[in-house]
């Protein structure tokens, strides 16, 4: 068990290193801040398909193929690919898969499933199961919001806890350490479901804040790290109210990272201009960010070593219906520049 | 002060609900108030004008309520079908709910919606997911205010 260190959490003997990222956006993700770093905008967040769920499989699919085309790699190379979505029984993964042909593992760790195929793809491979591996994910704002809320064109309005769905996707080649220059995964902490109770369906930061907090102070006492030797710590879709709230819960166990601390909900929009209430959420918000903006900032240098955390709210229509709280899920992964 | 997080804690749980309030905004009820109620009252208005123009047409004041809703009924499901009621309904609220129009765009919202899984089991089954509560339990209470009316005039 020498891989095992502290509770939770996996020192990769072998690092895999990422050889390539790709992603896809809607155009209102094109719109934010971040909208440059995106392989490929949107201009119709149809993708030329009759529904919302055929554009988010398709848009799965094209960021799947380009992450292979830049890693000059084809499906036959790929031992795996990990997959998951929103969406019930996964249909944009699976759907994917059906096209893809390359061996296929589904996930579902609701908005956590960018880090959870990250950490379980970095494991395959740091084990010796497979050479090559994709990690992947997406949402999209309209496919999501039928299944888990209102039809679109209901005239509501969205309370100012609520977070808006990213219309993306994101894929990650992952390749034996010595197949690549880097970044690399050297650490992997998988989270507990943490619930302190929390209902609201529409400030599902205030459900999630509990687990994040748990798996970074996890990470920190597993590891033995100090905040200081990390560049940024960043949460899938958190927003505005779970940064705080994270924030308050780590204080009450000693822990100081706010300095370096921010959720991939509050880089890809502009809450104010964006209006998008207290951020950005679904699993496309932190699978885009990753392969869009912080894997290329790893590689020119603005970071060195940074703990990307996709927070999951593992709620269904059906158990907010029957009164149930929500369980919050974070995993945690160590990305840097270099092997030290 | 917090060392492990956990699930069955029921104080932690009381604790962190606590802390949950303080941090979230509270809803701008003032502001959303004062919203709904001028974009109601000038659905209303409109209303009010096709209910005098039917009446103008020397139709009965009672009945000229009838081509009135079914006016008012069109409108909103019109601007609902352009995509528009739903940016009314952003700013306005209950105000653009609770007159006639919002009931229009209970239905065709869904309608809409649902159309790709076909016109049974997708447009038929779910078109009332919205308003299907409201027809229940508004003829529900209409029939025992109903009763209680006859019971008092016995």
């Amino acid at each position: 068990m020498a891989k095992r260190i502290g509770k939770q959490t996996v020192k990769l003997q072998n690092p895999p290193s990422i050889l390539s990222y790709a992603s896809i956006v809607g155009p209102k993700e094109g719109q934010g801040p971040l909208g440059e770093y995106f392989d490929q905008v949107l201009e119709d967040d149809m993708f030329g398909e009759k529904s919302w769920e055929k554009a988010e499989c398709k848009m799965l699919q094209e960021t799947i193929k380009l992450s292979m085309k830049k890693a000059n790699l084809t499906a036959d190379d790929i031992n795996y690919v990990l997959a998951g979505d929103l969406l019930n029984q996964i249909i944009s993964a699976s759907f994917m898969a059906r096209e893809i042909q390359i061996p296929y593992i589904g996930l579902y760790g609701a908005c956590s499933t960018m880090s959870e195929s990250l950490s379980l793809a970095a494991m395959l491979i740091d084990g010796g199961f497979a050479d090559y591996v994709i990690a992947a994910t997406s949402s999209h704002f309209s496919s999501a919001e039928r299944q888990y809320r209102f039809p679109l064109e209901l005239g509501t309005q969205r309370p100012l806890t609520s977070t808006w769905t990213v219309t993306g996707a994101g894929a990650t080649v992952l390749g034996t350490t010595s197949k690549g220059n880097g970044p690399y995964i050297t650490y992997v902490t998988t989270g507990k479901v943490v619930d302190l109770g929390i209902k609201d369906q529409f400030n599902m930061g205030a459900a999630m804040a509990p687990a994040a907090a748990d798996t970074i102070k996890t990470h920190f006492d597993d590891t033995g790290f100090k905040p200081e030797d990390y560049d940024l710590i960043i949460s899938g879709d958190l927003g505005i109210i779970g940064i705080d709230l994270t924030q308050q819960l780590l204080g009450q166990m000693k822990l100081d990272i706010n300095n370096i601390f921010t959720d991939c909900g509050l880089k890809i929009f502009d809450t104010e201009k964006q209006d998008t209430h207290a951020g950005a959420s679904g699993c496309g918000c932190s699978a885009a960010v990753l392969n869009g903006y912080l894997i290329k900032e790893i590689i020119n240098g603005k970071y060195n070593r940074i703990l990307f955390m996709s927070t999951g709210a593992l709620l269904s229509p059906i158990s907010t219906l029957q009164g149930e709280s929500i369980p919050g899920i974070a995993h945690a992964v160590t990305i840097q520049r270099t092997l030290d | 002060m917090i060392l492990v997080l956990r699930n069955n804690d029921i104080n932690l749980q009381k604790d962190y609900q606590k802390i949950v309030k303080q941090s979230t905004p509270r809803p701008t009820i003032f502001k959303n108030c004062i919203l709904a109620f001028i974009t109601g009252g000038l659905i209303c208005d409109v209303g009010q004008f096709f209910l005098n123009y039917f009446k103008s047409l020397g139709i009965d004041p009672i009945q000229a309520g009838t081509p009135t809703s079914i006016v008012m009924v069109f409108i909103g499901a019109f601007l609902t079908g352009i995509g528009v009621y739903d940016l009314i309904g952003k700013y306005a609220g209950a105000g653009s709910i609770v007159p006639i129009t919002g009931f229009a765009n209970s239905i065709v919202a869904p309608a809409m919606e649902f159309k790709r899984e076909g016109y049974v089991f997708g447009v038929g089954a779910r078109m009332f997911t919205i308003a299907g509560p409201v027809i229940v339990y508004g003829v529900t209470s209409s029939i025992i205010i109903g009763l209680i009316y006859y019971l008092l005039r016995l």
